[in-house]
């Protein structure tokens, strides 16, 4: 079946049943079942999470962001820090950047020190980063187009034409 | 004050819409769930709300031509001439007006007086034959059938015209069933049509939203068609903008001339803000119809299945954003049936009856609602299946 529209349909939401997406694609669920089987086989899809307004689940918890600067190596380029780096259990995420600075690092931590130590003594001190700038989120508005906060108010009327 | 007195019988003698009157119902059940709402759950386009605000903050507020804004009547005609290869003289074919319905309100005043009969294929929008009475005209219903998959025959059409047939109501893709006609079905109209004095008010407002690959024909495509032809459509459905209040009817000069002057009189000119962001939907919102109409797609096949495997016998539909389940099989009356699933399970339905009695038996339910929305729906439903 086609993978765009699988992928495009497991975006918007993952715990859609196989017989949903039969249902709503036309496709038999066997399709869809090994459609999604190729995907995970194939990389496409590296897994599944539900996306959390961190700020209910633990609202003690912060997350910043970090951009660094650093020195890319010879034939390897940008790689080897950036694997390092992820190997941090507290580090959500990795992205080589354009523009101005190299590598963005988001990291969860229980407390803004916890935080600004973790990047000061493991990130700052590695050989290579030349800088770094912590941004500490502050709020969440949106994530993946789902919307924080979102009133769950339909203001069409209940019965129209 | 004796008001009915003072109120013609006429008026009175109008009844409230059939959706009205199950709105109030549903209206007094609190949590209630609705798969019974006729306009889009998406947002206008980002872009099409933008350029109103661009408008507003540029003062352009004053009434515009009668007619509408020349510069929409133009996208308008552009629009019509790639989409059903028809082409109209912005100058003297088109009126921009208050949403679709101004331009069925219009069409019908326009056109009918005491004596003439209008032909309004059922189940189909509640508005057509109220208006015509208005005018002193009498509508007769031609019943459509699930197993002529809802479209108008030209049997059918044939046994109902008289001498006094002034007007065929063409509705299509229809509200409520989602029956689409095919070309060959309108060849079929036409042929019956071509030769005598009847005008087809077609109201084409669903027609961006056809489904398995299926694409819109107008009636006024086909050959001899154009100067017996009313296209009725606007931007409501197709651009989620039933706000904003704006469609328009195009069709030969000489009923446009007339339609003109009461539009004119009652309108002046319909609402300009609206006008100038309808520019920017026609001419950057392909994608945008495109994606909602993907979207409508999936829950459409989602609704036909689960309806089926219900028990609810549910027609597929190609068009509008409507299914049309049968409810006989549980002996109940289609208001039965809604009153009875929104006092037990909350959920709202609209009864078919609502769309004239050959709707009766049936149930209209809206898909313009998320995914999970309607599987909660679904899922009572179910319930209330296997408790009655
Ligand atoms: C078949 C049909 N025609 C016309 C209309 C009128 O729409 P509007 O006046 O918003 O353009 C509707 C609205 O539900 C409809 O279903």
């Amino acid at each position: 079946m086609d993978k765009n529209k699988l992928l495009d349909l497991l975006r918007q939401n993952a715990r859609l049943s196989n017989a949903e997406i039969a249902a709503m694609t036309g496709e038999t669920e066997e399709n869809v079942a090994n459609g999604i089987k190729a995907l995970e086989d194939e990389g496409y899809i590296i897994g599944y999470s539900a996306i959390i307004d961190e700020e209910k689940a633990d609202d003690s918890g912060v997350t910043a962001v970090i951009e660094l600067k650093i020195t890319p190596i010879k034939d390897r380029g940008f790689d080897d820090l950036a694997h390092t780096i992820m190997e941090f259990d507290e580090v959500d995420s990795v992205y080589l950047m354009s523009g101005a600075y190299d590598l963005m690092v988001t990291i969860s931590g229980t407390s803004l020190r916890n935080v600004a130590l973790f990047v000061s003594e493991r990130l700052a001190v590695l050989d290579g980063v030349l800088s770094t700038a912590t941004h500490f989120i502050l709020r969440r508005y949106k994530e993946k187009h789902h919307i924080f906060n979102e009133e769950k108010y339909d203001d069409r009327s209940m019965v129209s034409p | 004050m004796n008001y009915d007195e003072i109120i013609p019988k006429k008026i009175r003698d109008i009844q409230p819409s059939g959706i009205r009157k199950f709105f109030d119902i549903a209206q007094h059940v609190p949590d209630v769930i609705s798969l019974s709402i006729g306009e889009p759950d998406f947002k206008t386009p980002w872009t099409v709300r933008k350029e109103a605000i661009n408008i507003l903050e540029r003062g352009k507020t004053a009434y515009t031509a009668n007619s509408g804004l020349m510069q929409l009547r133009k996208s308008v005609c552009g629009y019509l001439h790639d989409f059903i290869n028809t082409d109209y003289d912005p100058e003297s074919e088109v009126i921009i007006t208050v949403g679709g319905s101004e331009a069925i309100d219009l069409a019908v005043r326009a056109l009918i007086e005491p004596g003439c009969e209008v032909l309004v294929p059922e189940p189909s929008f509640v508005c057509y034959s109220p208006i015509v009475r208005m005018m002193g005209g009498t509508p007769v219903p031609i019943v459509t059938k699930a197993e002529d998959k809802f479209r108008l025959t030209a049997q059918a059409l044939k046994e109902k015209i008289t001498d006094r047939t002034r007007m065929l109501v063409l509705p299509y893709p229809n509200n409520p069933t989602g029956a689409v006609m095919r070309k060959n079905d309108l060849e079929s109209i036409a042929e019956v049509l071509r030769g005598t004095n009847i005008i087809v008010a077609s109201d084409e407002i669903y027609a961006e939203m056809t489904y398995n690959g299926i694409k819109h024909v107008s009636i006024a495509e086909i050959d001899g068609m154009k100067e017996r032809t009313l296209v009725i459509s606007g931007f409501s459905k197709a651009y989620a903008m039933t706000g904003w209040r704006l469609g328009y009817i195009a069709g030969p000069q000489p009923i446009i001339k007339q339609m003109l002057k009461l539009h004119q009189y009652c309108i002046m000119s319909s609402p300009t803000v609206s006008q100038y962001a309808a520019i920017k939907a026609i001419e950057d919102c392909k994608p945008d119809v495109v994606h909602m109409v993907e979207e409508y797609d999936m829950r459409r096949r989602l609704c036909v299945k689960a309806f089926n495997d219900m028990g609810l016998e549910c027609f597929e539909p190609e068009g509008a954003f409507y299914v049309f389940p049968c409810i006989k099989s549980t002996g109940m009356s289609s208001e039965e049936f809604c009153e009875k699933l929104v006092y037990d399970k909350k959920v709202a339905v609209v009864p078919g009856n609502a769309f004239g009695q050959s709707g009766e038996g049936f149930v209209r339910v809206s898909y313009a609602y998320s995914v999970q929305h309607l599987e909660t729906a679904f899922s009572r439903i179910r319930d209330f299946l296997k408790e009655n």
